[in-house]
Parts: C-alpha cells; structure tokens; sequence
C-alpha cells in the first residue's frame, strides 16, 4: 500500500488556493439531495457541521454529551494562535509555519502546516463576528500574548476560558442551524461502527445512550471530529468521555491510523494525590508567561517552599535553556520536570510535582494585575487544593494531555477510507511530534470552518448522482450486529472487576512505559501485560445491567475494550521509531546532555499503520515526509 | 471519614423515585465529590448493583455537564462551585448528605441524578447568535471594542449551562440563563443588530419551556458557578420592553 497525500502543485504559499480555485464544487441545487453525518461537536465538529449546513448540505451531527456545548473543548484555557502580527514584531504566516514545523520536530508535512498558518487570519475574523469576547486593549483593539515555543506575541484569548468561548461561538453557529432545520442534532448518541459500501464510508452505527437503543445513519459522506484519546492514560486532562472508540473502530474497517504513540505531556497540570483520583486538572501554560519553575537545589528539602532562599532554588528550565527559560516547549518543560523529579527533586506530599512560582511577577507587576490575567485559574487551584498561589508557589505536574496522533489524512483531511473524513485532534494532522501550545484550538477551527467545506464538496461532487443511501443494505446491517455483539459480550462478562479497574491498569502501564520516555525493554514489557490485562478483562469484568437501558457503565467498558488495542498499537509505534523527537524520547538515542536524538536519515516519515486483527501485528506503511522549504534543524531552545 | 448518603434513585422517566441509603467509610478528604460518588458506584458493581447515575464529563467546572442537589443546594455547600470542583473536605465526619436531581419541570429526571437540560439548548436555537455565515466576517480588528466592554461581555458570557439557576429558584425559572446570553451578545456591536428580535424569541421559547418566571429573589447568583450577576436579568428586561415598545 503507497499513501498518496494529495499535496497540491506549485510554490507552498500558493498551494492551499490552487487547491480551492481548482476542487469541485457542488450546484446549491444539488446540495440538499447530499448527506454528510458529522460526529463530534467540539470545534471540529460544529463548526464544520454548521459551515456545511450553512452551504445547503443535509448534516446529521452526533455528540456524546448531554449539549453540543459541552464538548471538550469547552475547556481549553490558554489561548488560540494566529498571525496576525497585531502587535508588530515580526510575525508573519511564513514564521508561524516555521515556529509549528519547528515545534513539531520536523515531522509534519509542509503544505499542511503552512494552511494551517494561513487560515489562522480568517479564523479571529469569524470568531470575532460570532461574538466571541477576545481580551481587548484599552484602544479597542484585540490584544495578545505568548505561549510556549516561539518568540512572538501571538496568542489571541477569552481570558482564561478561550476553548469555552470559541466553542460557544461554533455551538451557537450549529444551533442555529439546527433551529433551521438543516442540521439534525443527536446528543447522547455514541458512534460504535463505520459503515463502509463497496469501499466508501456510507453510514454510522449509534447507540442512544438514553435508552440503549440502536440506530443506523446513512449519508454520503462521513466526517469524525471526535477529539483526542489523551485519556487512555486514565490520568490526564481530558474529560472522563473522551475516547478512541470512533476512530479505532473507523481503523477498523481500514482507515489507518499515524503516529498513535505520539502523545503530548503537559507540563502544567496539577499533580496526582492518591489513587481516587479521576483527573488531573491543567493549569494552562499561558501561567508560564509570568511563573517561574523550581525546584529546591537540595534534594528532599523539608522546608515550605517561601523559606527556600534564591539562591537554594534551581530554576532549572531557565538554566537548560536560557533563550526559552519557562517558555521552553512543552516535550523539553516535562522531560526536564521528569528528569527533576526522578532524580528525586520532587516535591510535595508524593514527591511527583515542582514549583511554579509567581512571586516575582506579583512584585513586579502587582496582584491586582496577575488577578486580571489569570484570576479565574488562580481560584481553580484554590478550589482544588485549598492552597492561595498568589501567597505561596503553586505545585505542578507533567499529565497526558494531547494526541498529536490519530486517524491519517490526506492535504483534503481524507482517511484511507474514501469520503471519511477527520477532523480535529482525532487526526494526525499539523502537529508533527509536538504540538505547540495553542495550535490545536486553531486547527480544529481551520479543519471545520475553512477546509472541509471546500475538501468534503469536491468529494460529493462526484456523488450527485448517488440517490439515497438505504440504511437497510447488508453492509448497515452486518455493523449493526457487530456492534450490538460487543456490547452483549460486555454486559454478559458478570466478572468481579470494574472497567475503571481495568482502565487504571492500562493508564499506569503506558505512562510509565509509553509515556515521556520509551525504551525497547519497558515497550515490550508493556505489550506483552496488555496483552494479559485484555485476558483478564474479558474474563472479569463487572458490567450491572444490560445494553438495553440507559448503562454507564457499559459506555465506559467499550472504552476501555478499544483502550486495550489502541494501547498496543501505541507500543508498536514507539517501539519501531528508532530515534527520539518531539514528545517521542526514546532513551537508546539521547545526546550525552540527555538531549532528543533525531534520525532524518531512517526517520523522516510518518508511521501510519493498518489493523491486520486482534491477534496480529499491525502493518506499517510509512508516509515520507520532504521538506522543500525548511531545512531540518536540531530543534534547540538553548 | 465516614459519610452517610442518601441518594435518589430512580430507574427511568417514568418510574417513581425514592431516597435511598448508603454507608461510606472510607472517605478522604482531598478525593473530590464526584470521587466519591466513583468509589460507591466501584462498590455497587462488583455488588451487581446498578451504580447511581449522575452527569459529569469535564471534572473541572467548564462543561456543564455535572449538578447535582447537595443538602438541598444547587451545587453543594459552596459558593460559585460546580458539583465536580467539590471536595470532601467541605464536610464533617459523620454528616448525612442529601443527593437528589436538579429539580424543574423544564428539566424531567432521566435516571437517579440525570437530568435533560435540553431545554437550555432550545432557548439558544431561538436566537442565541450571531446570524453569521462562515466566511462572511470582515478583518477582526476594523470594529473597535473597548476593553470594558470586551471584559463586560465576557461576565455574561461565561454561564457554562448547567442549570444550577434553574434548580435553585423557587419558580423554576431559566432568566439567568437566558439573560446571559442576551447580554453577551447586546454588548458587543456584532450582536447590536439582532437585539430586538432576539429578545423577544428567546423569552418567548424560555416560557415555551415551561419554566417559571423570575420574581427577583437573586438565588440563582449566588449558586452560579461562573457569578453570573442578575444585573443580567435586569438587562433582559429592559431589552424586552424596549423590543416590545418599538415593535
Ligand atoms: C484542558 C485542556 C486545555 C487545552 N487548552 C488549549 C489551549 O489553550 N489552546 C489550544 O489551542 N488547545 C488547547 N487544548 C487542546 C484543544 O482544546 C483540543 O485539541 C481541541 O479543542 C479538540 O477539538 P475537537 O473538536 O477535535 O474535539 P473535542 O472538542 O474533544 O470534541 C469531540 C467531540 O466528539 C464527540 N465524540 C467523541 N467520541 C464520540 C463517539 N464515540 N460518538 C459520538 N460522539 C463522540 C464528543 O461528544 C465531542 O462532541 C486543550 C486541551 C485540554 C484537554
Ligand atoms: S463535570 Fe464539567 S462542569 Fe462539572
């Protein structure tokens, strides 16, 4: 198998309107006769659901959520990137292309991430004429920050609640058109099957997670928007939904996934406090801009962190990197808190956490000032912790956080199925082997709003003639039983273990040995447990009730069923990546400074891999990766 | 520490609902509310009990989703707190918890704590937006905002949708919720142009959905995880009449 991904022709500044002078477009007239199922109403979701809703189209969206308005990126903090150079230093499309291909260690594709850079203008223009409440300057105008990994003043934010807003303008942009009556909306509704016909994806299986009943969707095309699978780590800062349950049964029925192991680790989370424990809540990075991160230079240092003199702390991202200093990227700010608290520099009650400081910003700058900025994060932590951070350092953690990994696309955000597509986090997409931090925001707006309508369009032009796709073909269903055979299976187990048994299991084997750092001991390791911890899963686990009736439980048990394969794969995928980049370190290739070890020569390419069934090893079909206007560079933030 | 629970469980739409009890011994004061609602429903199921149900996704009070009455409270004992960012050691060892549903007519129970809030999603479909295509929108910055007003618009449009308001108010009444959005978009020029319409189809959908109407007690601020102000709901009003007056 050769994967072709459909990069347009000509100079990359031009690629992304020689695409859209030259795709197909559809008649208005022939628009309402076409059908496009949509599932996930994040900001890939809706807003892609609305803009092809908004072009005449007949959308069917899907969200497990009780609102569209709660997906999850109803939680991104921090802020969303654009090029605007609204404050005049230097920034352009072609540095933002350069700061995210940088940031990515060199392992995106070109024509993508330039997009991405490009579309991010027209991005703030739309959220701003939906409403969205960007901070403003005392002139009138947006204002902006910076983040994490570059050196401009990018970052356009809704104080600390931008996922929120920008979310809240995409929901209300679908909600209208649901009030329309061009878009049918089904919240509750779980994916657990894609329907493929004479080898294009035609259709869905859902379970209403009211009732428990099932139901087929036909359409002519299929859009998953379905966000990251960060939670396979049980810990992390994903909401206790999200999952990888569309994507990998979309994986299937033979969309192949790329890069599943490349997981980004926060490295501002709150840190863990016992074995209760259900999520680790992030503090966004955007704290970074004025937060300094120590820990005590003395290991085990007993006294509370405000006893500690200056010149007993170790500022150690600033020391590793002074041109960053705490605006390191994130891959280097979590290896380097890793490195601290391994060498047994942690802190707190569990020894797992460093400091982040904001004594020096509130001396410099005043409370009132820092209240302003990060107000509501600073009473979250209280909330959480019962600890004041404007009167003592906060404690921070690295915790899963983003899957850069996900389904392959093309430049047209097809998967290897054609006329599926994937949107969002839940692709591979722009990010490389590092996401930087307020990109993804960005991406999943420019996905939705800005490339699917053109994309999906040239792809239904060829269906005009199609007609209406018969939910009731053998294809739909042979899906719909299969689905309807897991979940049986599930609920007949009547073993003595909880999926969130099972499910924390999973979590601390990948974090451990499939998390900041790899080695081919620890991979192999963890394949061969995950393999017995799927044994005893389907041997023991406790699932009350039946797939009839309104079951979390039994949402939570098909989770943790696909969490165990996805997991392998995960495994695979690092095990087979040979040298260190980005989030991926692996330790057999490090600098003597402990430093990423990149391999161009072995290692340009993205790994996509195909499913070849539950007891076979997965296929590797790799995507090489040119670079024609970038050189590739040791990614040093020194 | 040890808690006594007392939880309402009720196995459909249809089905009659009843407290019932339960013993937790082993409860530690950092794990957060919900954790201990995982850590009994850990232990019904190995039981082959059904494990009680109750809203939750995001765990860190911007989604929504969770709310749940807590001794009689929208939320539990704290101020401006969702369920989810509730923690044990808001209460004593030995204390008798009351957990029950979000109780309005608009909001029917759909199993022991969960609640549809479809009715929320309804009121923003009568007219809770910009009518704004993809790809019409003109260069952010050639419509100034001042600051005060960005942040202004902001206040009101942090309101995550969980219906604490709602179930907090003695007349059921769904003004917060809808005030806020109203108010959001009336201060921003992007939203100037609908106004008047807007005001009018969303009170009309509000009172469509059967909830009550507001008579001023400010309850719902107090329990708003997001401080929600009820200079909203005042702002709602004057727009209404100013609509209703130049229709
Ligand atoms: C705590 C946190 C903070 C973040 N902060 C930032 C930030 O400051 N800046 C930034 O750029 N990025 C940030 N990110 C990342 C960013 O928020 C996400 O990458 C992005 O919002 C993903 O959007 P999405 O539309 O792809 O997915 P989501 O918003 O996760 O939406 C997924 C949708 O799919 C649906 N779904 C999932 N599975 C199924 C299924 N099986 N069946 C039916 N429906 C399903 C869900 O119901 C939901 O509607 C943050 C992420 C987290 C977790
Ligand atoms: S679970 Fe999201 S607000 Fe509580």
């Amino acid at each position: 198998m050769e994967l072709n991904a459909k990069i347009p022709p000509g100079p990359l500044k031009d690629k992304w309107s020689y695409y859209k002078d030259h795709a197909k477009l559809v008649n208005p007239a022939n628009r309402k006769k076409l059908e496009v199922i949509v599932v996930g109403t994040g900001l890939a979701g809706s807003s892609a659901a609305a803009s092809l809703a908004e072009m005449g189209y007949k959308v069917k969206s899907f969200c497990f959520q009780d609102s569209a308005r709660r997906a999850h990126s109803v939680a991104a903090q921090g802020g969303v990137n654009a090029a605007k150079n609204y404050k005049n230093d230097g920034d352009s499309v072609y540095r933002m292309f350069y700061d995210t291909i940088k940031g990515g260690d060199f392992r995106s594709r070109e024509a993508n991430v330039y997009r991405l850079a490009e579309c991010s203008l027209a991005l703030i223009d739309q959220a701003v004429a939906q409403g969205v409440p960007f901070g403003r300057e005392y002139g009138g105008y947006l204002n902006n920050r910076s983040f994490g990994g570059v050196q401009v003043s990018r970052t356009f934010y809704s104080r600390g609640q931008t996922g929120q807003q920008l979310l809240l303008g995409a929901y209300q942009a679908l909600i209208r058109q649901v009030a329309a009556k061009t878009v049918h909306l089904h919240t509750r509704h779980e994916m657990l099957e894609l329907v493929v016909v004479e080898g294009k994806a035609r259709g869905i299986i859902v379970r209403n997670l009211d009732t428990g009943e099932i139901e087929r969707h036909s359409a002519h095309a299929v859009i998953l928007a379905t966000g990251g699978f960060g939670k396979i780590y049980y810990l992390s800062t994903l909401a206790m939904g999200c999952n990888a349950s569309a994507i990998w049964r979309a994986h299937k029925k033979g969309a192949l996934m790329a890069s599943p192991s490349w997981t980004q680790i926060h490295p501002t989370s709150l840190p863990q406090s016992g074995g209760y424990q259900s999520k680790l809540t992030l503090m966004s990075e955007s704290l970074r801009n004025d937060g300094r991160i120590w820990v005590p230079l003395k290991k085990e240092d007993p006294r509370k962190p405000n006893d500690i003199p200056e010149q007993e702390r170790d500022y150690y991202l600033e020391r590793r990197y002074p041109a960053f200093g705490n605006l390191a990227p994130r891959d280097i700010s979590s290896r380097a808190a890793k490195e601290r608290i391994d060498a047994g520099f942690g802190i707190g009650a569990q020894k797992n956490a460093v400091y982040l400081d904001f004594s020096k910003a509130i001396r410099e700058q005043g409370k009132e000032k820092i209240k302003e900025k990060y107000g509501n994060l600073f009473s979250m932590y209280q909330k959480i912790t019962d600890i004041d951070a404007y009167a003592e350092p906060m404690m921070i953690s690295p915790a899963a956080h983003f899957s850069m990994g996900g389904l392959w696309v093309d430049y047209e955000l097809m998967t290897t199925v054609p006329g599926l597509f994937a949107l969002g986090e839940a692709n591979f997409a722009d990010h490389g082997a590092n996401r930087l931090g307020a990109n993804s925001l960005l991406q999943a707006c420019v996905d939705g709003y800005f490339v699917a309508p053109y994309t999906v369009s040239n792809y239904l032009a060829e269906e005009i003639k199609t007609g209406a796709i018969d939910a009731n073909r053998p294809e739909f269903i042979a899906a719909e039983n299969n689905a309807k055979e897991l979940l049986n299976r599930l609920a007949s187990i009547k073993g003595n273990k909880t999926a969130d048994y099972y499910h924390k299991k999973l979590g601390k084997l990948l974090y451990d040995h499939c998390g900041l750092s790899r080695n081919r001991e620890g991979l192999n390791y963890a394949i061969a447990e995950i393999k017995k911890l799927q044994e005893d899963f389907y041997a023991n686990l406790a699932v009350p009730g039946s797939a009839q009736e309104m079951n979390g439980e039994l949402e939570k048990a098909g989770r943790v069923a696909d969490y165990l394969e996805v997991a392998q794969l995960m495994c695979y995928d690092a095990l087979t990546r040979e040298e260190s980049c980005g989030a991926h370190f692996r330790e057999e290739h490090q600098t003597p400074e402990g430093e990423a070890l990149r391999n161009d020569e072995k290692f340009c390419f993205v790994s996509a891999w195909g499913w070849n069934g539950p007891d076979e090893e997965p296929l590797l079909v790799p995507e090489p990766l040119t670079f024609e206007n970038v050189n590739l560079t040791v990614r040093s933030y020194k | 520490m040890k808690v006594f629970l007392k939880i309402w469980r009720q196995k459909d739409a249809k089905a009659e609902g009843k407290l019932v009890d339960y013993e937790m011994d082993d409860v530690i004061p950092h794990m957060s509310f919900l954790e201990m609602m995982d850590t009994l429903n850990e232990k019904l199921i190995v039981q082959g009990e059904h494990p009680v149900e109750f809203d939750h996704d995001c765990r860190e009070g911007i989604c929504g989703q969770c709310g749940v009455m807590i001794n009689g409270r929208a939320h539990g004992p704290l101020k401006n707190t969702t369920t989810c960012q509730l923690h044990m050691r808001s209460f004593k060892d030995g204390d008798t918890i009351y957990i029950e549903p979000f109780r309005a007519e608009a909001f029917p129970v759909k199993r022991d704590l969960k609640v549809d809030r479809s009715a929320f999603d309804r009121i923003i479909g009568a007219g809770g937006f910009v009518s704004v295509n993809t790809g019409q929108a003109p260069e952010a910055n050639s419509i100034p905002v001042t600051h005060e007003m960005a942040e202004s618009a902001f206040d009101s449009a942090a309101c995550i949708g969980c219906g604490a308001c709602v179930a907090t108010c003695k007349n059921s009444s769904a003004a917060l919720f809808t005030s806020a959005k109203i108010s959001h978009l009336v201060k921003l020029p992007q939203g100037k142009l609908e106004a008047r319409k807007r005001a009018l189809t969303m009170v009309a959908q509000m009172d469509r959905e059967n909830f009550g109407h507001c008579s001023n007690t400010e309850a719902c601020e107090v329990e708003c995880p997001q401080h929600i102000s009820v200079l909203n709901i005042a702002r709602m009003n004057w727009e209404f009449a100013k609509a209703k007056v130049l229709k």
